[in-house]
């Protein structure tokens, strides 16, 4: 209501911050477009043939990289949710929020690469394994994660029942990784996964592998930001709507 | 520990009282666990070599979708009667509730689980029951009705709440399941004493460890 009687040439000192939010974002934006150009040469083109499992391993350097974000994105969901529960403000919510989406979507890709990677490697499609299983796991509670938010009555009890998942949930994880482990080892041998042999990568291939683990980071700073940029824009756009249905 | 004790014992008695009187959850939960086994039969054909292997995973699967009714129901009520306000007016802490509810749920389970336990060894002609089975199916639903507590709270308040509390309840009751399954396998005889000791202990773990964060988060959902 003050921002529409302010004259429109004073800048404040939020129209201030949101231009440097926006710097911030196109900064990372262009920086992941580069390293991501950069980051396809060296996959496809600098990264040697792999002895055993020919072009097919290249799947390592998405697969990988995009699995530890995923990892790193529940753990902000999970660090959101306890900040939300217990400080309540709307920030720590949207950034929990936020990073649940990023995490199911690469948890998603991870799980796509990870199918097509397994068939011609294991031949396979899918093996009942800890690490597969525990993420399998995990992509569906944080599906259920976003499920409920869309379900609740209104978004404040959303983001609460949410915020109860986001934390239970990552505390499953370890659990659901030893159960299943104890699992398989009683009725199979273990399955030697194509990342078993991860410390006897060669230089090349690791940082190889590394610098896509930095441009999926840049592309997963650039996502959340932009995520809780229009978050915020939600929020304010209701709040909006809530004061002039309040009016009326 | 003493203002725990009484609310608790209370509210469970409330809801075994109501389903004395009403027996809905009881009936249609037992009719519908002894449907998960007739369907399991055709589909896997159970022959009496296989029965070992098979039985405890059949058990497990009536067991949890069976649990996941009788969860269903002990919110549900609350909310389309308008109780739920009336309880959480209660001069009890949150804390009294959560387990008020948990214990009625527990015993519920137990209930249901005990005459679809002995249906169930006619039906796939095990020789099943034993002490050991029995501690397993007592600390499994033990943490089944811990989780499921807390989920049917969450899924109650949502819309198409029926599908909300297995989408909640399943991906995080996944160790329970699997130990679960593993200790009932071990306990009709498909597995040594080691292997039960083991499984046993994790679910002793991941009760204890539910049993400590649910009624914590538990307090914090019911806020109005």
């Amino acid at each position: 209501m003050e921002r529409a009687e302010s004259k429109p040439h004073v800048e404040t000192a939020e129209d201030r911050a949101r231009a440097g939010y926006n710097r911030l974002s196109n900064a990372l934006l262009v920086a992941s477009g580069v390293a991501m150009l950069l980051n396809l040469y060296l996959i496809f083109i600098y990264a040697p043939l792999d002895a055993t499992q020919g072009q097919v391993y290249r799947a390592l350097f998405v697969h990988v990289p995009l699995a530890w974000i995923s990892f790193l994105a529940f753990g902000i969901t999970f660090v959101g949710s306890v900040m939300y529960l217990w400080k309540g403000s709307r920030r720590w919510d949207a950034l929990a929020l936020s990073s649940a989406e990023i995490g199911v979507l690469f948890t998603t890709l991870v799980l796509v690469t990870g199918v097509f990677w397994a068939k011609p490697i294991w031949g396979t499609w899918w093996q009942w394994e800890p690490r597969l299983t525990t993420t399998l796991i995990l992509w569906l509670i944080y599906v259920a994660y976003l499920m409920v938010r869309s379900y609740a009555p209104n978004p404040r009890q959303g983001a609460r029942y949410a915020a109860v998942i986001g934390i239970i949930g990552l505390i499953d994880v370890p659990i659901v990784y030893f159960s299943v482990e104890w699992w398989r080892s009683v009725h199979f041998p273990h399955v030697v996964g194509p990342l078993a042999d991860e410390g006897t990568l060669p230089a090349s291939m690791r940082s190889v592998l590394m610098f896509s683990l930095i441009t999926f980071t840049l592309l997963f700073a650039y996502l959340l930001r932009e995520r809780l940029a229009l978050k915020r824009t939600e929020d304010a756009l209701k709040d909006l709507r809530d004061t002039v249905e309040s009016k009326q | 520990m003493r203002g725990l004790v009484r609310p608790v014992l209370l509210l469970a008695w409330k809801d075994l009282l109501l389903e004395l009187r009403t027996r809905d959850i009881v009936s249609s939960v037992l009719v519908f666990g002894v449907l998960v086994v007739v369907i399991f039969n055709f589909a896997l054909k159970v022959t009496p070599s296989q029965v070992d292997q098979l039985a405890p995973g059949i058990l497990w699967v009536a067991f949890a979708f069976a649990g996941i009714l009788a969860m269903n129901r002990a919110f549900v009520l609350e909310k389309d009667r308008g109780s739920l306000e009336g309880l959480l007016l209660l001069p009890v802490s949150r804390d009294a509730l959560y387990f008020g509810k948990l214990l009625g749920t527990f015993l519920f389970m137990l209930a249901v689980e005990a005459v679809l336990l002995p249906v169930f060894i006619v039906l796939l002609n095990f020789a099943g029951f034993s002490g050991g089975l029995a501690l397993a199916i007592l600390l499994a639903t033990l943490g089944f009705a811990a989780v499921g507590t807390l989920f049917s709270a969450i899924a109650v308040h949502t819309r198409s709440r029926e599908i909300m509390l297995p989408v909640l309840f399943f991906p995080v009751v996944v160790p329970v399941v699997i130990a679960a399954v593993e200790a009932s396998k071990a306990a009709i005889g498909a597995g040594g004493m080691v292997e039960y000791g083991r499984w046993l202990g994790l679910l002793g773990a991941f009760d204890a460890i539910f049993l400590v964060i649910c009624p914590w988060v538990f307090g914090l959902i019911l806020e109005e």
